[in-house]
């Protein structure tokens, strides 16, 4: 069964309209939480004094194609005083793949955020500079997605397939 | 009639100019590692005192590709940094060689995929492909020897 955690109850307090669902098993915490109320609820976990979830452990997105919304950015929050972890995820659809960036919270997401804008096309409003981090400019596409074929190569040198 | 033997005392020996220089370039190969993976560890314990590759005369790594005849390539090479590997290769002076060490470097290995050169013989040639994942050492020195005979084998551009 689901229990309630700490985060849960805090987040529900200040926005209720924010949470789509959530749920713990075994000290695994969850919110899924609508991407427009990503930066107050993320902003309340990192400032509340009881939460202190100050540490961004990792951002990453998932592509569940051909499930809708197809995309989901998932953060991973710690707090250091707490020994608490959360995970939270904001779902996005392919129509419009953009979720507000953490730059402004997490000097840290900045790097991360290029790795997803890089690897499944998701757009940060608000990150300083979005540009792909692992692969060369000039890539075409971005390679995690699941519809982008396994076999296609694009060498910048040597022989073109 | 006077030998060479009776004067020198045995202490000449004759060969051709092209098999001297041959003898000369094998045994004193210097080396650029160009690292860029695990397989990395494993050129590192041949260069140590346990396996020694000094012992076959390449001794030294330099670090400027300038400086070296003998490339080593190792570890996987994803198409990001297939240039920078191509313009290390420009860059070193002939005659040159190129050792492509482990299966990343000579097939792609299991990095089957859009980020990975598939064999780095699609941008610069290879004299000797060492297999493995990553190879022994001993595996290693077996590809440097094989090299040297390629090298003795060669024509010499003088």
């Amino acid at each position: 069964m689901t229990a309630e955690f700490l985060a849960l109850t805090r987040v529900r307090e200040s926005f209720p309209q924010a949470i789509i669902e959530y749920h713990s098993f075994r000290g695994d915490d969850t919110l899924v939480i609508r991407k427009e109320w990503l930066i107050p609820v993320m902003k309340l976990l990192k400032e509340e004094p009881d939460l202190d979830y100050r540490m961004l452990m990792d951002l990453a997105g998932v592509d569940y194609l051909p499930r809708q919304p197809r995309f989901e950015v998932v953060y991973n929050i710690y707090s250091l005083n707490r020994k608490s972890r959360l995970r939270v995820k904001v779902q996005v659809t392919e129509e419009d793949p953009e979720v507000e960036s953490l730059v402004g919270l997490w000097t840290i997401a900045n790097w991360m955020e290029r790795e997803v804008w890089d690897m499944f096309g998701m757009r940060f409003p608000g990150h300083p500079d979005l540009k792909r981090i692992l692969m060369y400019n000039g890539f075409e596409g971005h390679p995690l997605r699941k519809d982008y074929p396994i076999t296609k190569r694009q060498p910048r040198i040597g022989p073109k397939e | 009639m006077v030998s060479f033997k009776d004067i020198w005392g045995g202490q000449i020996i004759t060969t051709k100019l092209e098999d001297l220089v041959a003898w000369a370039r094998k045994s004193s190969l210097f080396q650029y590692p160009f690292v860029t993976a695990c397989c990395g560890m494993e050129y590192m314990a041949v260069a140590c005192a346990h396996y020694d590759m000094a012992r076959f005369g390449a001794e030294v790594p330099r670090w400027s590709p300038r400086q070296a005849d003998l490339l080593w390539v190792v570890g996987t090479i994803s198409h990001k940094i297939a240039p920078i590997l191509k313009t290390i290769y420009d860059q070193m002076s002939e005659p040159k060689w190129v050792i492509a060490f482990g299966v990343c470097t000579c097939t792609g290995g299991f990095y089957d995929n859009y980020a990975t050169v598939q064999g780095i013989d699609t941008i610069i040639p290879v004299d000797v492909y060492i297999p493995g994942c990553p190879p022994r050492p001993e595996t290693i020195l077996d590809g440097l020897i094989k090299l040297q005979k390629k090298i003795s084998q060669q024509k010499q551009e003088l």
